[in-house]
């Protein structure tokens, strides 16, 4: 069994239900809720969101808290730039999520479910409307799941483009129908989330896992990937690499094995200058951190993060200031207003980064980038800011000498959109 | 059913069955608001206020809501919607020469509508579709990888 998430083969209920789909559900209406909880705890199974908490823990605080009822959600809110894994889940194998969400309703006793699935996804909607319709004609949904007895339903969601919304709390004002700002924490969803009440918010990915654990046992799930770490990753590769695109592969593959060994190396015969490995979000790694695994711990001690695994590559005709500067605008763009040190900070970070690119950069400009994401970093109230603020920083530990070289004599990279001519915003 | 007449047939059945997904109240006003984008074209005053009467809402909560999301439009739009990303996948595959394609050609700039009001502009922050960069939504249909010839093809479709 090397691919379990993504059998591209089989997206309709026929096809998944001959793959073994449903088949882990079934084993969960036969188990009691805390066993299914104890048996993804035994899994090591982490959030595949971004943050890697632990699944199992997160549900024992939700089954823990006595109200009722409990909620469901599937977070699809994909937005991470750099990141296209949920949504083949959601448009390729749409049963598999489905499945894990009915097992996470069996182990917390859940009756409802939504499915806050992004507004940039329009495709996703029909795909897994359709999905949730042969589900419920087949059982596997609604009044009396599988002959069980067990009640449960989802809903899709639609957002309408706001990346914030992937934090928890900001999704859960948005799925009440407020802006999608984050609430402060605790208390946690688990205990008071969707209408005050404990509701688990999984990623797709995370839930897309647990049909397979339910199926095979933990045991066998735990031979997968890193001990410490198991499972299979998604990790969507983009950028300057021959074979982009999605590709599942242990937890703890490394990086260089990610890029040549199966995205096929750098294109047209160039060489490598950096690389994020989990999204925007992700501090950039340079070509000699290229052997470190692709877990939750081993990127953290390159200083960087896995975050949704997203892997962007750029060759060693990239401008590595126009990357940064991006990055920032979109950070700017989709800071929420809510606090004060992402609001101004985002803002100020992309103000200076652009006269860096256009060459009005000025002497201690570089400090003061570094000032203004340290007095970011920590300071607010969600992780948005410590994203922006920690991109910013890796950029310069990595490509200080490329900042002041721009700073100095302008940009060195050369035409197409490696150009110093700057196209009107 | 209510008489609503500021929407159409059709939007009302879809704005019924929406309402049985969510408890009373402020919840369904997002996908409420879905429907009115695309009754109305876009969110004019007089759709907000048909969404506010609906859901029983005070118009400001339904305005607050409506202009904290980049896909909620508060402007006329032309007849097709561009989002195409420049997130940084697409940037360095050459997201920004298309930029300045659409400027040159069909005088597109961010946020705004051609002059024959064929197309609207929007610059989007990543949809998806890093790995066959660059890309852009046309209204609901994904385009990938464009190219300066493509980008003009796949235009040259939507009238």
């Amino acid at each position: 069994m090397t691919r379990y998430l993504l059998d591209v083969e089989n997206p309709n209920l026929d096809g998944y239900e001959k793959a073994g789909g449903y088949q882990g559900l079934a084993r969960a209406l036969s188990m009691e809720p805390a066993l299914i909880i104890e048996e993804v705890k035994k899994s090591g199974l982490r959030g595949r969101g971004g943050a890697g908490f632990p699944t199992g823990m997160k549900w024992t605080f939700a089954a823990g808290d006595p109200k009722f009822p409990k909620y469901i959600i599937c977070n699809a809110d994909e937005g991470e730039p750099g990141t296209f894994k949920d949504k083949a889940i959601l448009e390729k194998n749409p049963h598999i999520l489905i499945e894990g969400m009915a097992v996470a309703a069996r182990a917390l006793k859940a009756e409802l479910g939504y499915i806050y699935l992004r507004g940039e996804y329009p495709k996703g909607k029909d795909i897994l409307q359709a999905a949730l319709k042969e589900a419920r004609g087949k059982g596997y949904l609604g009044e009396n799941i599988m002959g069980s007895g067990m009640r449960f339903d989802i809903h899709v969601h639609l957002g309408a483009g706001a990346y914030i919304c992937g934090e928890e709390t900001a999704l859960i004002n948005s799925l009440e129908g407020k802006r999608g700002q984050p609430r402060l924490k605790p208390p946690f969803p688990v205990n008071s989330g969707l209408w005050g009440r404990p509701t688990m918010v999984n990623n797709v990915e995370t839930l897309a896992n647990l049909p397979f654990i339910m199926r095979a046992g933990a045991a066998q799930y735990v031979k997968i990937g890193d001990p410490g770490c198991p499972g299979n990753k998604l990790f969507p590769v983009s950028g300057h690499v021959e074979k982009p695109g999605l590709y599942e592969l242990p937890m703890g593959t490394t990086l260089r094995e990610i890029i040549y060994g199966q995205a096929g190396g750098i294109k047209n015969g160039k060489r490598l200058k950096a690389v994020i490995p989990g999204g925007i979000s992700a501090p950039v790694l340079p070509p000699d951190a290229i052997d470190c695994p692709m877990d939750f711990v081993s990127v953290q001690k390159q200083g960087s993060m896995l975050g949704s695994g997203g892997v962007m590559v750029f060759d060693n005709d990239t401008c590595i200031v126009r990357v940064a500067h991006r990055a920032l605008e979109f950070f700017e763009r989709e800071s929420c207003g809510k606090c004060t040190p992402c609001r101004e900070g985002t803002s100020w970070l992309r103000a200076i980064l652009e006269r860096i690119e256009t060459r009005q950069g000025r002497e201690g400009d570089l400090q003061l980038l570094e000032d203004v994401s340290r007095n970011i970093a920590g300071n607010t109230f969600c992780p948005l800011g410590d994203g922006a603020a920690s991109a910013v920083l890796g950029f310069l530990r990595h490509f200080r000498e490329e900042f002041e070289e721009h700073i100095k004599n302008g940009c060195p990279f050369g035409p197409d959109d490696h150009t110093r001519t700057v196209i009107a915003r | 059913m209510e008489n609503f007449p500021a929407f159409s047939p059709g939007a009302l059945a879809r704005l019924e069955e929406i309402k049985k997904k969510y408890p009373p109240g402020r919840a369904a006003l997002m996908p409420a608001l879905h429907v009115a984008q695309e009754d109305f074209g876009w969110l004019k005053p007089e759709a907000l206020k048909a969404v506010a009467e609906y859901l029983e809402l005070p118009e400001m909560t339904v305005r607050s809501t409506a202009t904290f999301y980049s896909m909620y439009r508060h402007k006329k739009t032309g007849r097709n919607v561009i989002r195409l990303c420049t997130n940084v996948s697409c940037l360095v595959l050459g997201a920004r020469t298309l930029k300045g394609i659409l400027e040159g050609l069909y005088g597109l700039a961010p946020g705004n509508t051609s002059p024959d009001n064929r197309f609207s502009l929007e610059i989007a922050d990543c949809i998806g579709a890093c790995g066959s960069g660059p890309a852009m939504l046309v209204n609901d249909d994904l385009h990938t990888g464009l190219d300066a010839k493509k980008v003009i093809e796949v235009l040259e479709n939507y009238k």
